[in-house]
């Protein structure tokens, strides 16, 4: 087992746990694009996995708080709340294949008092189960903390049944959801620790375990609701959530060598909004361009613009998938297609300003 | 009459067992009057297991809704709860003057229970193939929290269609949760016909048996029955979660309800409320028949 945990975080094991995170296999240049990028997203230190925190996080929380329990669905190495089960075992509940149960399972558990973490891939979380969320999670105010991991497109190859590109719109429009997204493994610990004592019932959404490091330590001023400006700009502000953190950051230091200096926000809490960070940014940078992992219609962009709309008129863009099923391939080689890498996400954006200029 | 803190199973007389279930038929077309409409028939299957559950079998503590250690019940079937808002009061979760503006605007009484605004609801409850597996969390924090409670959730039988409930089912026996009791008011009927046109749910206590179930079947609106399935659950010992099928009658009580397809939600308006009223008051008369017609599902 040890040993087996150590292969794991050196990364040299390419079973189960390559295949879960959607790495592996597959030459598909869809334009051309999508193998450098491969290289730099296998590179990320395991370190910064947040998929690989869940569990581990969550025992810490659990040794000092009696109310925690865990649940999953099948899959407890995936998404490794097996380090959770390994600390705390009478308080770890595997409901197999049956994600709905699982959901109003966490409800019934929260009515008595526990404090309910149920995690299953994003796409089989509240977009199989959104009556679950809605009417046992969320109307009831239980403290039931679901979490879609593999979120987005990052289950790459695997296609549309096991990607997650609608969750922020469904769970956006539930009364009393807190929907935050875990930006990776530092801020996923960040985002735990805050759920705790959090009121009502929340969505947590998280990569695929891949993501590349943003916070270098755990975020002290972390707040659910509260924006973080990651980088300072005057010239545009670039809002992004989750997996498109940090492309959006390496994004804005290829616009800075352009003369064109970007504003980084991270959104990490989808609902409830930081307005005030949206309208503070569009006086001050004068145009706002949303980034995420998500279909543009009902996720973050759109939360974003119906702000902008009401309150703060500026060029604005919404930037993530087009209304459509993704084809397969590899995520890296998806996000390339998307535009949604670095790379892509500065062209977007230099077009974007472009065009507002002439308007 | 108060229900007993600590203590499950109380000796009532039957005839206040009945009385109590005429109780629940009389203050059903009284509220039912007062939205015009109501869920009647669906209700009056179920009188007489609410009564015996509330009035000599949970252990409960209506001066305390929250305690910790109170027997659960999830009304699974939520549309029944025109029928268990009186006996609520009537324990005294609130007063009965509470109900006087049910479901008017803001009042907490809806047609489905709401457990953030009414003391005595366990879970809210509306959507239906969610209860068992609400029940299912809560005997699992029972067993985390080594509290003795024990878990009852009242089903319906069109109920059984829903896939969730045998999930919830499942993961029941696999966990051996012995102190969770289900309970499946087979009135025969869901709103388009009988259940084994529309989807047949049959035979219920074997399917659950073979689920891992304990299973009894009685008749549900006999007390003795009622309440000799309960004293059977105590103690279970055998790891499994029990199941009770109770064979009822959709719409007993009201004649014209009974085992008919109009009166899944209706409204009971001028002589006709009377009629009913006053056929309620003479207490349960013998079935014209005892099963629905299985035609085609309308």
């Amino acid at each position: 087992m040890a040993r087996r945990a150590e292969q794991r975080r050196s990364g040299e094991t390419q079973g189960q746990d390559a295949i879960f995170r959607g790495t592996s296999g597959g030459d598909a240049r869809l334009k051309g694009e999508g193998f450098k990028d491969a290289r730099s997203v296998k590179g990320t230190p395991n370190a910064a996995l947040p998929a690989f925190v869940l569990g581990e996080e969550l025992a810490d929380i659990a040794d000092k708080d009696p109310r925690i329990v865990v649940l999953t669905a099948d899959l407890a190495n995936a998404n490794r709340t097996n380090d959770f089960r390994a600390r705390h075992p009478d308080r770890f509940f595997n409901l197999g294949i049956a994600e709905k149960n699982m959901m109003t399972v966490a409800a019934g558990m929260a009515s008595c008092g526990m404090i309910a973490y149920a995690a299953t891939f994003a796409s089989f979380c509240v977009i199989l189960g959104a009556e679950q969320a809605k009417t046992d999670c969320a109307y009831t105010g239980m403290m039931v903390r679901l979490i879609g991991h593999h979120s987005g497109m990052s289950m790459g190859f695997y296609g549309t049944s096991h990607h997650a590109l609608e969750d922020l719109a469904i769970t956006r429009t539930i009364a009393d959801m807190t929907v935050v997204c875990a930006t990776d493994a530092n801020h996923l610990r960040a985002v735990l620790r805050a759920s705790v004592d959090h009121p009502g019932a929340m969505y947590i959404r998280l990569g695929r375990g891949r993501d590349p490091q943003v916070y270098p330590e755990v975020p002290k001023d972390f707040r659910i609701g509260k924006a973080a400006m990651l980088r300072r700009g005057k010239d545009l502000t670039i809002i992004a959530c989750g997996s498109e953190v940090r492309a959006s950051l390496d994004a804005a230091e290829l616009l800075s060598k352009q003369g064109i200096e970007a504003r980084v926000i991270d959104m990490h809490t989808i609902k409830p909004l930081d307005t005030a960070a949206i309208r503070k940014a569009a006086r001050e940078t004068g145009a706002v361009m949303t980034v995420e992992e998500h279909n543009i219609t009902g996720g973050l962009g759109s939360a974003v613009a119906e702000v902008l709309v009401e309150e703060e008129r500026v060029p604005f863009l919404r930037h993530g998938i087009p209304d459509q099923f993704v084809p397969v391939g590899p995520p890296a080689a998806l996000y390339a297609h998307y535009k949604l890498d670095a790379a892509g996400i500065a062209r977007k954006a230099k077009s974007f300003l472009a065009k507002s200029a002439r308007s | 009459m108060n229900a007993i803190r600590g203590k499950r199973g109380h000796n009532l007389s039957r005839d206040h067992l009945a009385d109590r279930s005429m109780f629940v038929r009389l203050e059903t077309l009284r509220l039912a009057r007062i939205c015009g409409a109501g869920h009647y028939s669906s209700t009056f299957s179920a009188a007489e297991l609410f009564a015996a559950l509330y009035y000599a079998h949970l252990r409960l503590d209506p001066k305390d809704p929250n305690w910790p250690d109170r027997d659960r019940f999830v009304l699974s079937k939520g549309h029944a709860a025109i029928g268990l808002y009186p006996i609520l009061a009537d324990l005294g979760y609130f007063p009965a003057s509470a109900l006087d503006n049910f479901t008017r605007l803001g009042s907490p009484f809806g047609d489905h229970p709401n457990m953030k605004q009414i003391p005595g609801i366990d879970f809210s409850s509306g959507s239906l193939g969610h209860g068992l597996s609400v029940a299912v969390g809560m005997a699992l924090a029972g067993r985390v929290q080594k509290r003795s409670f024990r878990t009852y959730c009242m089903l319906g039988d069109g109920e059984l269609a829903e896939g969730q409930i045998w999930e919830a089912a499942m993961a029941a026996s696999h966990y051996k949760l012995q102190g969770l009791v289900a309970i499946v008011d087979r009135n025969q009927l869901c709103i388009d016909g009988h259940t084994e046109a529309v989807m047949g749910v049959e035979p219920i206590d074997q399917r659950f048996a073979a689920f891992g179930w304990e299973t009894q079947r009685i008749d549900g609106h006999d007390f003795d029955a009622i309440l000799d399935a309960l004293s059977k659950l105590a103690p279970a010992g055998t790891g499994k979660p029990q199941l009770i099928v109770a064979d009822t009658v959709k719409g007993r009580g009201v004649k014209r309800m009974e085992l008919s397809l109009q009166w899944h939600v209706a409204n009971l308006a001028g002589e006709d409320y009377d009629d009913a009223m006053a056929e309620i008051r003479a207490g349960l008369q013998p079935l014209a028949k005892t099963e629905a017609p299985r035609g085609k599902a309308r």
